[in-house]
């Protein structure tokens, strides 16, 4: 699979403030690569460079094979984006302001697939309606629908979750999913959401400060035979002296609030359910970690990352 | 080039704020009209009071073409706004939408964008004068009638024949094009730097204000920066009234006004490519 994106060496600082700090990283075809920070990580400043908003100080960008300072036009008439907030014109209909993108995009508007369009992205009810009378997951599936009018080859993504209800996020992710596996696009997502990536993503990077802080495999990173596990309990106390004794005992840590937190792969959780109920131990919750966030946490050693990428 | 904009003039006529400016022009002109076909006798008989003691006027002297010329004098002064209006929300418009940066990451080039949103203002202008040319001139004629056209100047009284007046109107308000063209070009560069556009609007106001008093002030200090000003030179239309029409002062002030919009579109679209799209 060839290379998508190459970013080589990226600085870009506002002022005092580097908000992008010699980045370096790959996406490669097919991928739905994760791109993961705090907010203020640089995110958002990397990927307006990706998009030619804002000049890089210095470094490379590739897409698509060709460099972004003289292939720009070619480039981007194989990139669909949605940059954080999907704003439109919103005193135009869905279908006027598709239209309009459409042939700022290079293709000639038809009014078939122009609702054809509309219609996957469940909108083709209201094309002529005003987008100042849509919702918030509306306007976000109309930005989806710019973004791919003119099948692009990549599609970026910006914080596509942000503003959206529960039911909205849980749509925006099948479509991510969707792109890729059915439509065969190469998609960057980025997002402070741990768990929006770790869902959808394949491969990913994770920057902190414009730096870039580790990059690979969604399931490398995650070492799933070392999963994390949460366990509520009605007797902490009880509960600790049985499992230290056990085959468990070595990677058993005690938590706050009747919590205790074990090491173990994923197959010997209902052992551990069996082994506690035969002891009589009153099972309030089991609960798999969120191991990305760990994750993140044993890379920055931060606690104050904690709250910034928790859902 | 075309394509875009064709999507700049869309944009602009979709827009219900741009049919204010049209709305506000009629609403004076009928205004201006009611006035006159009320009261325009008496209004005459006291401005002319001076000059019936030492002469005799005869004719048709409250006629269409002198409450053209009366339109004229009143609105030019007050367009630079409307325009501002629409071309200042060229660029800060998109910005504060947020759409702006999605014209960006389209496969087209900036300077192409840029112009395109320039000359689609420039159009706006052209027609909201034709809009004022077609109001003030062919309403007053309808209902009011042709005549010679007397005006008072403040050391004589120009008194044209009904004849060789038409082409003057036309000529006057083509000067006027260019004159608000000026003040489009400028709205459009000081919208590049803002996120909204009221901060362009307000600016331009500005700028033509302090420029307009520096053109009027009789201070030595001033009268070398005065030939360089643009408002010194947005009144020229008014040469096109003078007997004989004075043409080298009417066409050094175009030519002025038509280096200040190059100076200011291609300042635009310099800036405008090297900018950063934070918005």
């Amino acid at each position: 699979m060839g290379a998508v994106i190459e970013v080589k060496n990226l600085v870009k600082a506002f002022g005092d403030l580097l908000a992008v700090d010699d980045l370096s990283f790959t996406v490669y075809e097919g991928d739905v690569y994760g791109f993961l920070g705090q907010n203020g990580a640089g995110k958002s400043t990397t990927i307006r460079m990706l998009l030619s908003l804002i000049r890089p100080d210095s470094g490379n960008i590739t897409l698509l094979g060709k460099s972004l300072l003289t292939k720009r036009h070619a480039i981007l008439r194989q990139i669909g984006a949605v940059i954080e907030r999907p704003d439109l014109y919103k005193y135009l209909s869905a279908y006027e302001n598709l239209s309009i993108f459409a042939r700022m995009s290079g293709i000639k508007p038809v009014n078939r697939s122009l609702m054809d369009q509309l219609e996957q992205v469940g909108l083709a009810e209201r094309a002529h309606s005003r987008v100042e009378t849509y919702s918030q997951g509306m306007k976000q599936r109309l930005g989806i629908a710019v973004a791919l009018i003119h099948d692009p080859r990549l599609v970026i993504l910006d914080e596509p979750t942000n503003g959206l209800d529960p039911q909205g996020i849980a749509d925006m992710r099948n479509l991510i999913i969707g792109l890729s596996r059915n439509l065969k696009k190469t998609v960057l997502v980025s997002s402070h959401l741990l768990s929006e990536i770790e869902q959808i993503a394949t491969r990913m990077i994770i920057i902190d400060k414009g730096k870039k802080i580790v990059e690979g495999n969604v399931d490398e990173l995650f070492h799933p035979g070392n999963n994390r596990v949460h366990l509520e309990v009605a007797e902490q106390e009880k509960a600790w002296q049985l499992l230290s004794e056990s085959r468990w005992g070595q990677n058993l840590e005690r938590e706050d609030n009747a919590q205790l937190a074990l090491q173990m792969p994923p197959e010997d959780v209902p052992l551990l359910v069996q082994f506690l109920v035969k002891n009589e131990i009153s099972i309030l919750s089991v609960r798999k970690a969120n191991t990305l966030e760990d994750y993140f946490l044993s890379l920055t050693a931060g606690k104050q990352h904690v709250a910034a990428f928790t859902n | 080039m075309l394509q875009l904009l064709q999507i700049e003039l869309f944009k602009i006529f979709r827009r219900p704020r741009t049919y204010i400016s049209f709305v506000a022009i009629g609403a004076i002109v009928m205004l201006i009209l009611l006035a006159f076909y009320v009261d325009g006798a008496n209004y005459m008989a006291f401005g002319l009071q001076s000059l019936t003691q030492s002469f005799e006027i005869q004719g048709n002297v409250l006629n269409g073409y002198l409450i053209c010329f009366i339109i004229l004098q009143t609105l030019l002064i007050h367009v630079p706004l409307l325009i501002a209006l629409v071309a200042g929300d060229q660029v800060a418009g998109e910005a504060n939408m947020g759409t702006l940066r999605l014209l960006i990451t389209k496969p087209v080039s900036r300077t192409n964008l840029m112009l395109a949103k320039f000359f689609a203002s420039a159009i706006y202008t052209m027609m909201l004068l034709v809009w004022m040319a077609f109001l003030a001139l062919l309403l007053p004629v309808l209902i009011f009638g042709t005549g010679d056209l007397m005006i008072l100047k403040s050391e004589e009284v120009v008194v044209l024949s009904k004849a060789d007046v038409l082409w003057r109107y036309f000529a006057a308000f083509g000067f006027a094009a260019i004159a608000m063209t000026t003040v489009a070009a400028l709205a459009f560069l000081l919208s590049i730097f803002a996120e909204n556009s009221i901060g362009p609007i307000v600016s331009t106001m500005s700028v033509i204000i302090v420029f307009t008093i520096l053109s009027t002030l009789d201070i030595p200090i001033f009268n070398a920066i005065k030939p360089f000003l643009f408002t010194t030179h947005m009144i020229g239309w008014k040469g096109f009234f003078d007997e004989p029409v004075s043409w080298q002062q009417v066409l050094q002030s175009a030519g002025i006004l038509i280096i200040h919009i190059v100076g200011l579109v291609v300042a635009s679209v310099i800036i405008f490519r090297k900018k950063d799209i934070l918005s």
